[in-house]
């Protein structure tokens, strides 16, 4: 007995290496796995706070582009606002309650990003306090950014579309066409566009736009333009690079959506047995 | 000496995670040279300390790189890595005539030679892990290998420049 003891005393470090080593992988593998719990990472309230407060710093260097960015965006909104003002000498009649509201929009601020790792992550400065839920997408007035991860009680991690495990269902805007864009985990301003059959005609320049199939997303949210096209190894579907119209390199505020109707739908597809990959 | 090695381990640490975090983070050249200057700070570690204490220090400066970085786990696992190598490899190198009591393994305690062949390396087999782990599943192993050597050479430069900078040389050799 002493013996073992004293083997075991002697191989002490190696044992607490092993031990270390495997808690790493545990959390790697925690981490990965989609539905991984939340805890140890920049939505934590702790870090959330170092992190904002650094924000409150850096944020003033960008202000003027954000500011631009914003105005931009508002323009945009008030000229389609014009088409739904109703004229003062008309009766409208609302014909369907269930038609009238999927989507609840919300925004919020990025304080933490990355994007020269495979597997990117987004920081934002709310929380379940302000409504945020897990499941919501990303984007702002460039594009698509992703889907929330986990949120804590002030905070909020998301999966980048910069993410290589990460897929956004799309469509060509022009011809309907749908496929699933991905990262391929080389360059932060090119995705690939997954599950286009060879017999779809599509030439450069051509704007892909979520589907609004899956209900992380609206239809008709910006996702890049095709640059390049090829025959690829795969003998069923093209080989097809986008260049991402958001610049993931300068993000700040965020708009989120949120699908009124996800329960619903996620519901449906399971009794009827659809799995839908998101 | 006790009460001022840990004193400069407890502030160093602090120090080397906040400007890895803060600072760092946002420093990539050309998208593929990373600086991990928080793995200088476990090769800068003065000889003598053990294994043990040692990947304990590295177990908890990798998990709070990590937590900023949202990279849960792949600094902790390469840094425990290299921690547990560490004074193996410091026996290694032995110079004639052992080291002095209470040194710090730097560039100018110990010449710019034993300190290339002490953190070099090192420093390659962190990045590789570190870049491995990160594309794993993923088939872009010239890019791994590209990130490795490119960040390696990096940090390594950076790691340089810190020591001549910040670190004394301990007086008469």
């Amino acid at each position: 007995m002493q013996r073992i003891l004293l083997f075991l005393y002697r191989i002490r470090s190696f044992l607490l290496f092993v031990l270390l080593e495997s808690l790493a992988i545990w959390f790697i593998v925690n981490n990965n796995s989609p539905q991984g719990a939340v805890f140890f990472n920049s939505s934590n309230n702790f870090i959330g706070t170092i992190l904002s407060s650094k924000d409150n710093f850096t944020s003033y260097f960008s202000l003027s582009s954000a500011n631009e960015a914003l105005v931009e965006k508002n323009t945009e909104l008030l000229k389609k606002l014009d088409r739904f003002t109703q004229p003062k000498d008309s009766v409208y009649l609302v014909l369907d309650s269930s038609l009238s509201l999927q989507h609840e929009f919300r925004s919020a601020l990025v304080i933490n990003n990355s994007l020269h790792f495979n597997q990117n992550y987004l920081t934002l400065n709310k929380g379940s306090r302000h409504g945020i839920k897990a499941g919501m997408g990303v984007f702002n007035e460039q594009g698509v950014i992703g889907r929330v991860k986990g949120v804590s009680k002030n905070f909020s991690t998301v999966i980048s579309l910069l993410h290589t495990d990460n897929l956004i269902s799309s469509k060509v805007k022009s011809s309907e066409v749908f496929g699933s864009t991905k990262w391929d985990g080389r360059n932060p301003r090119q995705a690939k566009l997954l599950y286009v059959p060879r017999h779809v005609i599509l030439s450069p320049g051509d704007t892909i736009v979520t589907s609004g199939y899956n209900a992380v997303f609206p239809e008709g949210i910006l996702v890049g333009r095709v640059t390049e096209i090829g025959q690829g190894a795969d003998t069923n579907y093209l080989d097809i690079t986008l260049e991402l119209s958001t610049d993931f390199s300068r993000l700040n505020y965020v708009y989120l959506v949120e699908n009124l109707l996800k329960t619903e739908m996620d519901s449906l597809y399971d009794a009827s047995g659809i799995i839908i990959d998101e | 000496m006790s009460n001022k090695y840990l004193f400069n381990t407890l502030t160093g640490f602090f120090v080397y995670l906040i400007v890895q975090v803060f600072l760092l983070k946002n420093l990539v050249l050309f998208g593929t040279a990373f600086c991990f200057l928080h793995v200088v700070f476990i090769l800068l570690l003065p000889i003598e300390t053990k294994t043990t204490p040692a990947m304990l220090i590295a177990f908890s400066l990798g998990l709070g790189v990590d937590i900023f970085y949202d990279t849960l786990g792949m600094h902790t696992a390469a840094l425990v890595l290299v921690a547990a190598l560490r004074s193996n490899w410091i026996k290694v190198l032995t110079p004639r005539g052992g080291y002095d009591e209470d040194l710090i393994p730097s560039v100018l305690n110990m010449g710019v030679g034993w300190w290339l062949s002490y953190s070099l390396p090192l420093l390659l087999l962190y990045h590789f892990l570190f870049f491995y782990i990160d594309n794993l599943g993923t088939d872009l192993y010239l890019p791994v290998l590209f990130k490795t050597i490119s960040s390696t050479l990096f940090t390594f430069l950076m790691g340089m420049i810190v020591q001549v900078l910040f670190y004394k040389r301990k007086r008469g050799i």
